[in-house]
């Protein structure tokens, strides 16, 4: 049991991350957090003893995560872009701070869950490719061409955000 | 000296990463120093990466919240399992009081009985040898022929080993088990992250062809179903939805052999 604990407490900050970007909403992403540790410890003893066990909860993880969204994508009820609660998010951030980061969070939210998990998983969690590679179970070169599109694709809605903050006032002054 | 490898698209991404050896670091340096554009481009990926680790960080160095302390949730686990064995055995007599009575009477059909039993025997053998971590089977892949003739020979039915490799399962061995309607064939499989998966095989008595149930209980899900008088349960700690095409896949298999 000790060693069960020594193994999977580290890891726990990080899945509460994971898990915050992917659903946004603090008491979900913590219940599916809850629901993923319940999981391991239930599974511990059929987990193969040589796999590395962080890699193994974000796996856990995100299939919850994925079955989550089938079950609300069936119920038709997806959080909207306004629904984002970047207060929650950035709690400790200061003001100008704040700004920037709510851009870089709604920008994240507006991409592909695809792309999201790996710019995640990569980019924050500090997976290796091959990890990733093995919570996403798909090839390795699939995480690479996901995270070049991905990173694409975030970076042209950062750049039509701030696009669309520019022009507003411009498009209020006609009306 | 060689001429240096070209650079590719995974190497620039490995650079936003921080993931490349020094040497090959200092090369993509020196590619980006000479090709402006991708300077630019990868500049923005590093910067955005960078705001996206800023903006989440706070969240992994907050306190973690006591709902999601390690030692309280194996606490809880060991206390509902505590709790609904005394249950478990409890219901079990009763069951095996309310059956002896029922046959004493000379009541055709009892109650447990059909595709609704194999389930439960399929999940109750899973628990206990499935989640055996040392010793699942008694009899491993290597000798599937002499398994296959041994479980066959005790169930009265010729058995073949499903083969789920497809889904990426792995068969590890199997075993004859004990149900209530006499011996059943239980296959054992397990996946790349060592979740096991048990396809429990027994001839039926009554209900010898149904379509496909699913059932779920405390954990545990599976998919059953009766062809020709022979009923097959997978069993499996995931959700039925995701073991109904492998039942499926099950299912065409034993069709073909027949």
């Amino acid at each position: 049991m000790d060693d069960m604990i020594r193994l999977i407490e580290p890891s726990i900050p990080s899945l509460r991350r994971y898990a915050r970007a992917l659903v946004r909403d603090a008491a979900e992403a913590d219940d599916l957090v809850q629901d993923c540790l319940e999981r391991a410890i239930g599974r511990w003893s059929q987990r193969k003893e040589a796999s590395d066990a962080r890699s193994w909860l974000f796996s856990i993880l995100h299939n919850l995560a994925i079955s989550r969204w089938r079950r609300l994508g069936r119920r038709g009820r997806e959080v909207s872009l306004d629904e984002l609660n970047e207060a929650d998010l950035a709690e400790r951030a200061t003001q100008q701070d704040s700004v920037n980061q709510s851009d870089i969070l709604r920008s994240l939210a507006a991409l592909p869950q695809e792309y999201r998990s790996v710019l995640l998983l990569v980019g924050v969690e500090d997976l290796s490719y091959a990890q990733a590679a093995k919570v996403l179970d798909v090839p390795i070169g699939t995480v690479m061409s996901r995270l070049s599109r991905g990173r694409a694709r975030l970076a042209q809605i950062m750049a039509n955000g701030s696009a669309t903050q520019v022009q507003t006032p411009h498009l209020r002054r006609i009306k | 000296m060689s001429a240096p490898r070209p650079i590719s698209e995974d190497d620039l991404q490995a650079y936003v990463d921080e993931a490349l050896s020094t040497t090959r670091r200092e090369e993509v340096e020196a590619y980006l120093d000479a090709h402006p554009e991708e300077a630019k481009r990868i500049g923005g990926f590093v910067a955005d990466r960078a705001a996206l680790r800023a903006a989440l960080g706070a969240i992994a160095e907050a306190p973690i919240p006591s709902e999601l302390g390690l030692r309280a949730l194996i606490e809880a686990r060991r206390t509902r399992q505590a709790y609904w064995r005394p249950a478990i055995a409890a219901a079990a007599v009763l069951m095996i009081g309310g059956l002896a009575g029922w046959t004493a009477r000379g009541v055709v059909t009892p109650p447990i009985n059909g595709v609704g039993a194999l389930s439960r025997e399929a999940a109750d053998n899973y628990r206990v040898y499935a989640s055996d971590v040392h010793r699942p089977v008694e009899i491993g892949s290597a000798q599937k022929a002499e398994l296959v003739r041994w479980v066959s020979n005790r169930v009265s039915s010729s058995v073949e080993v499903p083969d789920l490799q497809a889904a990426g399962y792995r068969f590890i061995g199997g075993r004859l088990v004990s149900t209530p309607h006499g011996p059943a064939a239980l296959f054992i499989y397990d996946d790349a992250q060592g979740l096991r998966l048990a396809v429990m095989v027994r001839p039926m008595r009554v209900e010898k062809n149904t379509a496909m149930s699913e059932h779920a209980e405390d954990g545990l899900s599976g998919v059953s179903w009766a062809t020709d008088g022979i009923g097959y349960s997978l069993v499996g700690p995931t959700p039925s939805a995701e073991l109904h095409p492998l039942a499926d896949d099950v299912r065409r298999q034993v069709e073909r052999h027949m």
